[in-house]
Formats: C-alpha cells, sequence, structure tokens
C-alpha cells in the first residue's frame, strides 16, 4: 500500500483499546490513552442514545472525547463519520474556536468503533446540531483547564492571561508564555464535561462563523483520499456474489462446478450466499458468470404505476399525528374546498461509491474497513453474522462516497465481507456493482399525499385534512395558521404496516419530507390559484411564523418576486418548508419544451434561516447541493420494477442532475443569531418539488401531482389541458 | 493470458506481464495500487474512472489495459508535482468544487484533458465536456468555478 494515501485522519498516539469483552474502567482507560489532558463528553441524541450507548471497552459515561497531546495537538474522537458533508471540517473549528487553537492543529479521528466511543450513527441533519454544542463546551472547558494549569505555572491570575494559537501568555507581557503543549506535558488530567466552563458568545468567534477551506480538500483532490474500496491487504481477495434476478426469488439449485475450475478462483457457498472470489476482481466478474443457477420468480404483483394502489390499500387505518380544532368546524367555515393526491415513486440513493467493504480476521479478530454511515450498529450487526463478540470486530470507516441515507444501517456488503473473510480466512472485499448497488438499496418509499383543504371568505386557510401513505410526517406539520388541521399517517418511511414497501425502504435525505412537503406547497398553490392571490401573498397571509416570514421575504427579495396570480405564464413559483430546524423559502424560475415535454429549471433562489452559522461556505454548499440534487427527484429520478425485479441498473436510465440541469442558483443565509444552529444537510432539497410543480403551473396552467415530471408526463399534462380548453 | 505491455504512467515508464484483455481501471487499482481513479458504475456512464490517455480524457473501465501500449496515460496522481498541486487540483480545493470526493478525481482528469485542448474554454464548452462525468453531491457549480478558476490562471 502506498505510505501517501490518507485515510479520514492519521490517529495520532492512539492505539486501539484492547478488547478484552468488558468495559475498562476509567482508570484503565485514561492509563491507555497515554498522558495529556481529556474531556469527556456525552451526545444526547434527541434521547434516543441513552439506554442504547454500549460501550466497546470504553466506559459508559461518555460517547465522544478530546484530548490534548504534549505536542500541543488536539484530537477529538467522535464515532460520526464524513461522507462529503463537511462535518470533519466545521467541528474541527468549533473545537478550534473554542481553544483558540488554529483549525489546523485539530485531529479528527472519527468512525472507528475501536478508537471512539459509541455514536448511533451519521444521520438526520444532526452533528452539527447537537454534537456540536456538546464538542464546543468540551472544548471550552478544555481551555479553562489549560488556562488554570498555566495560571499556576506563570504565578499570574487566570483574568490577566489570553490564549492565542495554543499559546497562553500574560495579556500585559506577552514574552511570558507557555503553550499547551507544555502544558499537557506529563498530564494525566481528566474532565467530565460539568457545563461550569461556557462556550464563547458569537461576537468573539474567530473560526466559527467564517467560510475555511475543507480539511479534506487536498486528500480528495489529489486522489490520496482512501475510501473503503482502497484498502489494500497482502493476500486479499475480490468477491463477487450470485444476485436473484428479482426480489423474492428463490434458489432452486446452483452449480459452480465451472467456476471452481477457472484458475485461482475460490468458490463460497454458504447458507444461500453463493460467492466466488479472486485475486483480481475481473475474473472474480468473469467466473461468476460460469455460476449456473436455477431461480423460482414469483409472478410479479405491482409495478411502478400499480404502487400506489396497493399503498393505499395496505396503509390500513393509520395514526393520527399533530391535531388542532375540529375539522368538521374547517369544513364549515369554507366558502371552497379542494381535495388533491400527490405521488412519489421509488428514489434510489445513487451515491457514487457503491456499498464497499473489506474483511479481514487475524487473531481472533474482525476487522472491517466499510463505506457506512453506521459504524457501531453495524460492529454489532457483524458480530452476530459471523459469532463473534462485539468486542471482537472493529469498523472502521474510511472517507466515505456519498451516503444520503443509503449507508445508515445498509449493511449486506460488510456482512457478506465479513462471513467470506471467515470462510476463507483470507482478506476480502465485497464492492457492489452499479446494478448491485440498485438492486440491493433501500429506497426512498413510493409514497402518497391526499389534502382536503378549504379556504373561507376572507382567503384564510381553514381546513387542512392531511393523509400520508407510507412517508411518515416528515416536514408534514402545520406551520400554517389553519384552526383545524389534522396529519394522519400511514406507514413510516422505512417498515410501518407489514408488507406496505415492496422493498427495503430507508432513509433518503430528509426520509418523507420530501413528498410532504411538495404534497402541501402544490395544494396551498391550488387553494392561492383559485382565489386568484399571488401565491406569496397568499402565503404570507396564512401565516405568522417569524421564521417562516423572514425566509420568504428574503427569497422574494432577492428574485425580485412581483406580484402576480397564477398561471401568469411567466414560469415562477414558491414553496418553503421546515426541516431539521431549518426554515427554507425557494423560488424558481421554469421553462418547458411543449413538443418533448423537458422541463428546465433556469434559475433558483433559496433562502434559509439556520440559527447560528459555523460555516457560511459550507452551509451554502449544501444548500447548493440540495438544490441540485432535488432537481433529480423531481425531475428524472425514478426506480422502475415489475414485480421483484428492478428494472433500473445503471446510470442509463437513472437520471440523476447533470451539468446541463444547473440552473443559476442563488442562496441566502438570512441570519438568526439568537438561536444555536439548527441542520444544514437537508433542509434545502423538501421544497424542490413543489417550487417547480408551482413553476410549472404558473407557466402552463397544467398542474402535476406525480413526481418526477417526466418529460412524458409533462406532456400528457400539457395534452390534457388542451383538451379540457377546447 | 499474459502478454508484456508497456506504457508511460504519470510521466514514468511502466511494464506489465498482464492478460490485455484486462480493464485499465483494475489494473490501475489493483497491481499498481493507484486508487485514486474510481469504480463508480462500471459501464462508462458516470466518469469516476476518467484517466487521460495521451490528451483524450477517457473511461478507464472500458478500456483494456492493450489499448495503452507505448501510449501516456496521466491518473490524478500524476497531476501533483514536487508536493504542488496541479492549478485545477488547487482551483477544486479552493472553490469547493467537491464534498464526498469520489467523483473527484474523474472530474479533475476529464476537465485536465479540456484545459489541455481548449486552455481558455467558455462556459458552454466547459459544460458540455463535463456533462458525462456525474456528481451525486451536487456541487456541480463550484466544479465548473474551479475550471474557470484554473483556466484564467494558466
Amino acid at each position: 500500500m502506498s505510505d501517501e494515501r490518507v485515510p479520514i485522519a492519521a490517529p495520532p498516539a492512539a492505539a486501539p483499546l484492547p478488547s478484552g469483552g468488558r468495559a475498562l474502567r476509567r482508570r484503565d482507560f485514561i492509563k491507555l490513552l497515554g498522558g495529556g489532558i481529556i474531556v469527556l463528553f456525552n451526545v444526547d441524541l434527541l434521547d434516543l442514545a441513552a439506554q442504547e450507548v454500549r460501550t466497546n471497552g470504553y466506559p459508559a459515561d461518555f460517547n465522544a472525547y478530546l484530548r490534548i497531546g504534549n505536542n500541543g495537538r488536539v484530537t477529538v474522537y467522535s464515532g460520526k463519520i464524513e461522507m462529503g458533508q463537511g462535518v470533519v471540517t466545521s467541528l474541527a473549528q468549533m473545537a478550534a474556536d473554542e481553544l483558540d487553537v488554529s483549525v489546523e492543529s485539530i485531529d479528527m479521528v472519527m468512525g472507528d468503533t475501536d478508537l471512539c466511543p459509541f455514536d448511533r450513527g451519521t444521520y438526520g441533519s444532526m452533528s452539527t446540531r447537537f454534537f456540536g454544542p456538546a464538542l464546543r463546551a468540551a472544548a471550552a472547558e478544555a481551555r479553562a483547564v489549560l488556562v488554570a494549569l498555566a495560571a499556576e505555572q506563570l504565578k499570574r491570575p487566570k483574568e490577566a492571561l489570553a490564549v492565542e494559537a495554543g499559546v497562553v501568555f500574560v495579556a500585559s507581557d506577552p514574552k511570558v508564555r507557555v503553550t499547551y503543549g507544555q502544558l499537557a506535558q506529563g498530564q494525566k488530567l481528566v474532565r467530565t464535561l460539568d457545563g461550569k466552563a461556557v462556550a464563547k458568545p458569537l461576537s468573539r468567534f474567530k473560526v466559527m462563523g467564517k467560510p475555511h477551506r475543507r480539511l479534506d480538500a487536498r486528500a480528495k483532490v489529489t486522489g490520496k483520499a482512501l475510501y473503503a474500496g482502497d484498502v489494500r491487504l497482502p493476500g486479499m481477495l475480490y468477491a463477487r456474489l450470485l444476485r436473484p434476478p428479482a426480489h423474492g426469488a428463490t434458489l432452486k439449485g446452483v452449480d459452480t462446478s465451472a467456476a471452481a475450475k477457472a484458475p485461482g478462483v475460490v468458490v463460497v457457498s454458504q447458507d444461500g450466499m453463493v460467492a466466488v472470489l479472486h485475486a483480481d476482481p475481473e475474473a472474480a466478474e468473469s467466473a461468476l458468470r460460469l455460476v449456473k443457477a436455477d431461480w423460482e420468480v414469483p409472478p410479479p404483483a405491482f409495478d411502478d404505476e400499480t404502487v400506489f394502489a396497493h399503498l393505499l390499500e395496505a396503509g390500513g387505518e393509520g395514526e393520527e399525528g399533530e391535531k388542532r380544532g375540529d375539522l368538521a368546524a374547517g369544513e364549515k367555515a369554507a366558502s371552497s374546498l379542494f381535495d388533491g393526491t400527490y405521488e412519489d415513486g421509488y428514489g434510489a440513493h445513487a451515491a457514487m461509491e457503491t456499498h464497499t467493504a473489506l474483511a479481514h480476521l487475524a487473531n481472533g479478530k474482525m476487522t472491517v474497513w466499510s463505506s457506512t454511515q453506521t459504524p457501531f450498529p453495524d460492529q454489532q450487526a457483524i458480530a452476530a453474522a459471523v459469532g463473534l463478540p462485539k468486542e471482537q470486530v472493529r469498523v472502521v470507516t474510511p472517507f466515505v462516497g456519498g451516503g444520503f441515507g443509503g449507508k445508515s444501517g445498509a449493511r449486506h456488503q460488510a456482512l457478506e465481507a465479513a462471513r467470506l473473510a471467515k470462510a476463507t480466512g483470507r482478506p476480502v472485499q465485497v464492492c457492489f456493482t452499479r446494478e448491485e448497488e440498485f438492486f440491493l438499496d433501500t429506497f426512498r418509499p413510493a409514497a402518497v399525499v391526499k389534502i382536503r383543504s378549504g379556504v373561507d371568505g376572507s382567503g384564510k386557510i381553514c381546513l387542512w385534512d392531511y393523509h400520508v401513505w407510507a412517508a411518515g410526517s416528515r416536514s408534514a406539520e402545520q406551520f400554517y395558521d389553519v384552526p383545524n388541521s389534522v396529519i394522519r399517517t400511514y406507514g413510516r418511511w422505512g417498515g410501518g404496516t407489514p408488507k406496505m414497501h415492496l422493498f427495503a425502504t430507508g432513509p433518503w435525505r430528509a426520509p418523507g419530507a420530501n413528498v410532504n412537503v411538495f404534497a402541501r406547497e402544490s395544494q396551498v398553490d391550488v387553494m392561492a390559484a383559485k382565489l386568484k392571490a399571488d401565491p406569496l401573498e397568499f402565503r404570507l397571509a396564512n401565516t405568522s411564523d417569524k421564521r417562516m416570514r423572514s425566509v420568504l421575504e428574503a427569497a422574494a427579495k432577492r428574485f425580485g418576486w412581483k406580484k402576480a396570480a397564477a398561471p401568469s405564464g411567466r414560469g415562477v413559483g414558491v414553496a418553503c418548508g421546515i426541516d431539521a430546524g431549518t426554515y427554507v423559502a425557494l423560488m424558481a424560475e421554469v421553462k418547458v419544451d411543449a413538443a418533448t415535454g423537458k422541463l428546465r429549471v433556469t434559475r433558483i433562489v433559496c433562502a434559509q434561516e439556520m440559527g447560528i452559522v459555523i460555516n457560511p461556505d459550507g452551509a451554502t454548499m449544501q444548500m447548493e447541493g440540495c438544490l441540485m440534487m432535488g432537481l433529480g427527484y423531481t425531475l428524472s429520478e425514478e426506480v422502475r420494477f415489475q414485480g421483484g425485479k428492478i428494472l433500473t441498473r445503471n446510470f442509463d436510465t437513472y437520471e440523476i442532475p447533470r451539468f446541463s440541469a444547473m440552473p443559476a442558483v442563488e442562496t441566502v443565509l438570512v441570519k438568526n443569531d439568537e438561536l444555536s444552529p439548527q441542520g444544514g444537510g437537508e433542509p434545502a432539497i423538501v421544497p424542490v418539488g413543489a417550487v417547480v410543480a408551482n413553476a410549472l403551473f404558473d407557466l402552463t396552467g397544467a398542474r402535476l401531482h406525480r413526481m418526477p415530471f417526466t418529460p412524458a408526463r409533462v406532456r400528457e399534462a400539457l395534452a390534457a389541458l388542451r383538451k379540457a380548453s377546447s | 493470458m499474459g502478454e508484456s505491455i508497456s506504457f508511460r504512467l504519470n510521466g514514468k515508464p511502466v511494464q506489465l506481464d498482464v492478460d490485455g484483455d484486462r480493464t485499465l481501471l483494475w489494473v490501475l487499482r489493483t497491481d499498481l495500487g493507484l486508487t485514486g481513479t474510481k469504480y463508480g458504475c462500471g459501464e462508462s456512464y458516470c466518469g469516476a474512472c476518467t484517466v487521460v490517455v495521451g490528451k483524450e480524457a477517457v473511461r478507464s473501465c472500458q478500456l483494456p489495459v492493450r489499448a495503452v501500449r507505448g501510449k501516456d496515460v496521466t491518473t490524478i496522481e500524476g497531476l501533483e508535482r514536487d508536493g504542488r498541486l496541479h492549478p485545477l487540483q488547487e482551483a477544486f480545493a479552493d472553490a469547493g468544487g467537491l464534498q464526498c470526493g469520489f467523483c473527484t478525481p474523474g472530474m479533475i482528469m476529464a476537465a485536465y484533458a479540456l484545459l489541455l485542448k481548449t486552455p481558455k474554454p467558455s462556459r458552454d464548452q466547459i459544460l458540455a465536456r463535463m456533462e458525462g462525468n456525474l456528481c451525486r453531491c451536487a456541487a456541480h457549480h463550484r466544479i465548473v468555478t474551479a475550471i474557470e478558476q484554473a483556466s484564467a490562471k494558466a
């Protein structure tokens, strides 16, 4: 292996904890870390974590920590992972600012189950929101300890000291100084976060709130950044696995004899898993083609057109969620009533890096390098799959080549690699082909939303009866001032009613929120159009939520929104939503080629209010990424299937946004320094479907009720419109 | 099976004894240990495996290694010289033209080939040449900015 290639962070002076199968005592743990100053902290993720925190040798009272070493470098140990969202940089910025050191003197050790304490996983835009404040508090605590030590050493009162770039000095006499490294020398000081040290106020931020080049940029532009598929071990084999032609198919018989005869091929057939392995991945691929398998495929029950009727049928009674007032009263108060149905097909995550893992069993310990958003839960699952105690399994997460929720708990490849490593006694890599990636993905669920709504004589929304099948209610929560409103959910995006989902489903960037916001904001537009009201004005007249008003107004200002009722023929639209604590308003302009039905978004303005912004550049990148990625689910992305057969196999038929789809994008960060940082990785994607639907309606008068808005569906809608008006 | 194939890789001569039908992508990633070139789709749709042969950007997942005999092959690992980043690499890092980084080597190599032939491309030329390279994190705007910055410096 080339030594120059870099993993997510080189863990300095940190050996894996010995795995003895029992939790270490605090004292032993500290001893293992060597010297330095260590601050332990716990991140309570929405109270989910507390009861589930299981440690791997770690004491149980913390799940992240930072350490100041004798060399003055600061290492942050966290079970979070870096998949492009930029936390490796924003978390380092937070620690650096609180400690008064440079960002470059921070080492991040992430996603390694031996080196980092337990973490549930990296999802839900939670790293900055929940991990961030705890990390800042820990860094502030560490700084307080260092200043106290310096006061002792320099024999001055703490108040007389200042800190810059990891050096504590006497403010009036800067030559009297001591470095963090010197202070950490010979120390074995451990603090558990007690919350006494106060994190810096915004006015004193030096690093946070300012753009910073990504710490992983250099590794990524040189090709040196290490991903799971880039790890090389002596004697390793590449595995290709036999996959069924359709979900639900049963293997009736298999003949691997021809494959086994190919030179260098190892065949493993074990409990339904059939794999061919070779030191050359392409030779493994060729050998797989020699395997003869007899499959029984059940007759197809549903396809991508009939799935919606199935969901409605399978949804059952549903569950009542958020409720206000009384629907009957709302119905009575309404002067106009509206019924809308909105649909969305299955979607794929389609990260550029397919699911990949390399597993190696040595001296009774299984190490798995995996592309995952959930290393700790994976560790548990791998242990169960290969019959090892959890402490004997180590999951290492190098850089992850995109996740979007698709690598959260979806660990097929890691389990297979581990089982094959155990079976062959060699290191084994499983790297999904693109076809496997589409076949085995945990899809974004197909979903249906039905809304009955009403407005009264004064243009106020007085009724909102909201039903969502298969997607859950994320971002469906009401922020319009509707006195009578109910949200009812039938099944969830992942699981829900048994047999509801035809395939494994999972979180997909803001799970469920995209379809909910598409439905709500389309329906709101339908009502505004009926009243001949300007869609922006109609929204503002119906919400007193200050944060929502602020983003709508900011978007309108930047966009240059001009008041008009839709359809105005201009092709402009507005939509807004709340996700992960962040408020977003979008305005867009679209054009359509009437002959082909091809829809093109020419401009999008996004105004976002996310509380305090840690890295404005990083936040903006996430907004831009959300908008472009959102155009995919809006315009083209749909998994096609017939029964259990997945017809979508590669990027020729699963169209993700390309350079030619780029609209002019303008982003506005609406300031709100009163609020702690909110989520940034997902919010801006949620109103994309709606804003495009609303802009298309404004342009043509055609309303699309099903995503994605493929050219065929746009043509159909335009034809229906012509027919209706003739 | 095995045949002797010589070519220049990142400026240095390489001689291999390999099955010439194997793809350049996997020979690079396994035999030669150059893992910067990525597998993304295996069928030339995504561009993650883009390398430059002569002055052309090619999909290494579709190219038999035999086809580069006697040619000059440049991969992402070959752009940095004496610890100094190529202007494109510098610009991608500066402009934030990357997130997860997995498509980045292919993006940079496609842009590198573009600038070899067209040092001052128009925006439309950039869009047209980059169209076949996919980025799921959707860093497209910044990638275009990065290419414009690099070409302005060149």
